[in-house]
C-alpha cells in the first residue's frame, strides 16, 4: 500500500494534517486521563483513546458547515472537527471555560460553531437526528454532508435500523461510521450479535454497499472516509462505514477493562495503534523525523497551555443553573 | 448478623426469588459475565447459568418485549433497564403495553414482571443519566411502583415485587448503591404499599422516597439536636401502591407537611400527595404544604452545579425551620 512517494492520491500535507489532528486527540484524552487521577474531573468520562484515525479522518476532510454527531464517547470527534482543547478539558473540569460551562459535561460535548451537533448519551438516539441535518441540506439544496458516528453495541437498537432505511429511501447526503472496538460495555459484540461484522453485515438489509475497513490506519481510513464523503456531497446518497478499532482503556473512567483477554489489549495497544502506525507511515515516506517530532512537541505544549488555562478558568455561578431551559434564556414556567 | 451493602442485597433478593421459584429468570445489558454496571448482580451467572442469567444486546424493546411476552406465558421475569433514564428508549412497551394489556384483555391475561432500573442524581453524570422518574410510571395506570431506600427495603420489596401479579418498576438509587446496613435475617418480604416511619416526632411530617428519605433522616437528625425540632420522617416506599392511611394520619398528627422530592417541580409525586393530604386533611393543617424539589431544569453535569440542584440535608433543615418560623441561629 506504501508507495515510495509521498505525493499520491493523499499527499505529504494531507498526512502532516491527520499526525497533527491524532496527536491533538491522543494527548488531549491522556491529559483528561491525568485529570481524573488528580480528581479534577468528576462525573464519568469515556475515552477513545487508540480510536484516534477515525475521528481525525472526518476532522482533515470535512469543510466548514458540515454536521458531526458523536456519542459519549465523542471528546474525539469534537477535537477532531477544530473545538479548542480548553473548552473541551474544561467542560470535563466542570469550569467556565467550556464548551458548555459545565452544563452538559463529558458525555454531551456540543461545539455548533464548529459542526459538532451534539455528544449523546442513548444509544442510537443520534442516528435518526442525524438524518435531520442531512435532510435539511437535501431540503435547501446545500452541499453540506452529515456524518454519524457510533459503536458497533448501537447496531442491536431499533433506532440504527430505522434511520438507515429512511437515509436510504430519501438518498440522504450522510455518512454513518461504525466504531467497532468489538466491545459495547463490557460485553463483547459477538456475544449478542447475530452477524460477525455488525454494521457492515446489515448494510445490504438497507440497499447499502458493504464497507469494512482497518480504523486505526489512517490512510485507509481516509480513502474510504472520502469516497463516502464525496458520494453525498454529489447527491449519491447515503453510506455505511464499519471500521475496526479498539480502544486501548475501559469502557468508562470506572472500569479497569478486566473482561478483555491481556493478549488481546497488548496486540492492540503493542502491534496495531494507530499513532505508532502513522509515524512509521510517515517515516517509511521519508518525512524528516525531526518535522514528526516537532508537531509532537508543538502539541504537547498545546495542550499544556490548555490545561492550565482550563485549571485557573473559575467555576460556573450557580446562576448558570437556571439559564437557558427556554429560549428567552431562563427558566420560568409560571407568572 | 450480616452487613450488607445496597447492591448487594439487590443481587442478593434476585437470588433468593430465583431460588424459591424457578419460573423466575433474570435478564439485561452486561448484567451477566459483568455482573452489570453498578455491580449489582454480581454472582448469579455463576449460581444460575446463562439460561437464566441473559446477556442481552443494546435493545431495550427487544428486552421489555420478552419480559413480556414471557410474563404473558407464566414466567415472572425481572429485567434490568440500566439507567432510568433508557425508559424512554422502551416507554411504548411499558405505558402502552405491560401496563394496558390485562385491562383491555379483561382480565385474560396478567403480567407479572419486574423492571429494576438505576434512578437519580449525585453522580455528576449529567441530563441524560442521572433523572429520578418515578413520577413517569407513577403517571400510567397498570404499573406499581417502587422505590427502595435501604438495603432492607431492597430485599423486602424486591422479592413482594417479584410475587405480585401486576408489572413493577422498581427503582434503585445510584447513590444508595454503596449504603450498607445490619440486617439479622435477609429473607423478609415488606408488602407493597406500607410506608415506613423512619424517625418520630410531632411538630413537621416530612414525605420522602429513596435518596430524598434518607436525607430527610438526617436533616430530622440535625433538626432534633440543634433545633429542638420534632419531625416525623415517612418513607414512601412505594408510590403505587400508595400508603395513603400512613399518610394521613401522620399528617394530621402533625399538622405541617413537607414533601422532599428529588424530581424536577412540575408534576412530581409530592403534587399528588399534597393534593390527597388537602383533600383528606385540610382542618388539620397548622399551615400550607411545601414541597421541596430539584428545580424545573434539566440536571446540569458540573458537581457545583449538580450539588446545588437535588435536595440537600441543608437545603431540608433550613426549609423546615422556615416553614415552622424558626431562626437559624449560627
Ligand atoms: C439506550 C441505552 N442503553 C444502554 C446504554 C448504556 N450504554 C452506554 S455505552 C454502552 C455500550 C455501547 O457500545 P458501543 O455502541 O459499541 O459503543 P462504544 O462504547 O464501544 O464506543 C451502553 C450499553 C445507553 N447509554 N443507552
Ligand atoms: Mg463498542
Amino acid at each position: 500500500m506504501n508507495s515510495k512517494n509521498i505525493n499520491d492520491d493523499i499527499g505529504e500535507s494531507t498526512r502532516l494534517k491527520l499526525w497533527e489532528t491524532m496527536l491533538k486527540l491522543r494527548l488531549t484524552e491522556k491529559k483528561a486521563y491525568d485529570l481524573f487521577l488528580q480528581n479534577l474531573i468528576k462525573g464519568t468520562s469515556h475515552l477513545a483513546l487508540g480510536q484516534e484515525a477515525i475521528g481525525a479522518t472526518f476532522g482533515v476532510l470535512l469543510e466548514k458547515g458540515d454536521y458531526t454527531f458523536c456519542t459519549y464517547r465523542g471528546h474525539n470527534h469534537t477535537l477532531a472537527r477544530g473545538s479548542s482543547i480548553v473548552g473541551v478539558l474544561g467542560e470535563l473540569m466542570g469550569r467556565q471555560c467550556g464548551l458548555m460551562r459545565g452544563k452538559g459535561g463529558s458525555m454531551h460535548l456540543t461545539d455548533v460553531e464548529n459542526g459538532v451537533m451534539g455528544s449523546y448519551a442513548i444509544i442510537g438516539a443520534h442516528i435518526p437526528i442525524a438524518n435531520g441535518t442531512a435532510l435539511a441540506s437535501q431540503y435547501n439544496k446545500t452541499s453540506e454532508v452529515t456524518v454519524c458516528f457510533f459503536g458497533d453495541g448501537t447496531t442491536n437498537i431499533g433506532a440504527f435500523h430505522e434511520a438507515l432505511n429512511m437515509a436510504q429511501v430519501w438518498k440522504l447526503p450522510i455518512v454513518f461510521v461504525c466504531e467497532n472496538n468489538l466491545y459495547m460495555e463490557y460485553t463483547a459484540i459477538g456475544d449478542v450479535t447475530a452477524v460477525e461484522h455488525p454494521a457492515a453485515d446489515r448494510a445490504s438489509a438497507y440497499g447499502m454497499e458493504k464497507i469494512i475497513v482497518d480504523g486505526n490506519d489512517a490512510d485507509e481510513m481516509y480513502r474510504i472516509s472520502k469516497k463516502a464523503i464525496d458520494k453525498a456531497r454529489e447527491g449519491n446518497g447515503p453510506s455505511l462505514i464499519e471500521a475496526k478499532t479498539y480502544r486501548h482503556s475501559g469502557h468508562s473512567r470506572a472500569d479497569p477493562g478486566k473482561y478483555r483477554p491481556d493478549e488481546e489489549v497488548k496486540d492492540w495497544v503493542e502491534n496495531k495503534d494507530p499513532i505508532k502506525i502513522y509515524r512509521q507511515r510517515l517515516k517509511d515516506f521519508n518525512i524528516n523525523e525531526t518535522k514528526i517530532n516537532s508537531i509532537e512537541e508543538d502539541m504537547i505544549r498545546q495542550v499544556e497551555e490548555a490545561t492550565e488555562m482550563a485549571k485557573s478558568s473559575p467555576i460556573p455561578d450557580i446562576k448558570e443553573i437556571y439559564t437557558d431551559v427556554w429560549a428567552d434564556g431562563g427558566s420560568e414556567w409560571h407568572n | 448478623m450480616a452487613q450488607l451493602t445496597y447492591r448487594e442485597s439487590v443481587s442478593l433478593a434476585i437470588a433468593q426469588s430465583m431460588r424459591k421459584d424457578q419460573k423466575v429468570f433474570f435478564m439485561g445489558e452486561d448484567v451477566g459475565a459483568a455482573g452489570g454496571v453498578f455491580k449489582a448482580t454480581v454472582g448469579l451467572l455463576d449460581e444460575f447459568g446463562p439460561e437464566r442469567i441473559k446477556d442481552c444486546p443494546i435493545s431495550e424493546q427487544a428486552i421489555l418485549g420478552a419480559a413480556m411476552g414471557a410474563a404473558m406465558s407464566g414466567l415472572r421475569p425481572i429485567a434490568e433497564i440500566m439507567f432510568s433514564d433508557f425508559l424512554a428508549v422502551c416507554w411504548d412497551i411499558i405505558a402502552n403495553q405491560i401496563a394496558k394489556t390485562r385491562y383491555m384483555s379483561d382480565g385474560q391475561i396478567n403480567i407479572p414482571l419486574v423492571i429494576r432500573t438505576a434512578n437519580g442524581g449525585g453522580s455528576k453524570f449529567g441530563a441524560q443519566h442521572s433523572q429520578s422518574l418515578e413520577n413517569w410510571s407513577m403517571a400510567i395506570p397498570g404499573l406499581k411502583v417502587v422505590a427502595p431506600s435501604s438495603p432492607r427495603d431492597v430485599l423486602g420489596l424486591m422479592a413482594s415485587s417479584v410475587q405480585d401479579p401486576d408489572p413493577v418498576i422498581f427503582y434503585e438509587h445510584k447513590s444508595l448503591y454503596a449504603m450498607k446496613e445490619e440486617l439479622d435475617k435477609t429473607d423478609i418480604e415488606i408488602p407493597l404499599g406500607q410506608a415506613n416511619i423512619m424517625h418520630k416526632g410531632n411538630d413537621v411530617l416530612l414525605i420522602g422516597l429513596g435518596l430524598m428519605a434518607q436525607r430527610a433522616k438526617k436533616a430530622a437528625e440535625i433538626l432534633k439536636e440543634k433545633f429542638n425540632v420534632d419531625a416525623t420522617v415517612l418513607d414512601l416506599r412505594t408510590l403505587v401502591p400508595l400508603d395513603l392511611q400512613s399518610i394521613k394520619r401522620e399528617a394530621k398528627k402533625c399538622g405541617q407537611v413537607i414533601t422532599v422530592e428529588e424530581n424536577p417541580r412540575l408534576c412530581g409525586w409530592g403534587a399528588e400527595i399534597s393534593s390527597l393530604i388537602i383533600e383528606h386533611c385540610f382542618k388539620d393543617l397548622k399551615g400550607p404544604i411545601k414541597r421541596i424539589t430539584t428545580p424545573h431544569i434539566p440536571l446540569p453535569s458540573a458537581d457545583i452545579l449538580e450539588d446545588n440542584t437535588i435536595p440537600s440535608v441543608d437545603v431540608i433543615v433550613d426549609e423546615t425551620l422556615t416553614k415552622l418560623k424558626i431562626k437559624k441561629e449560627k
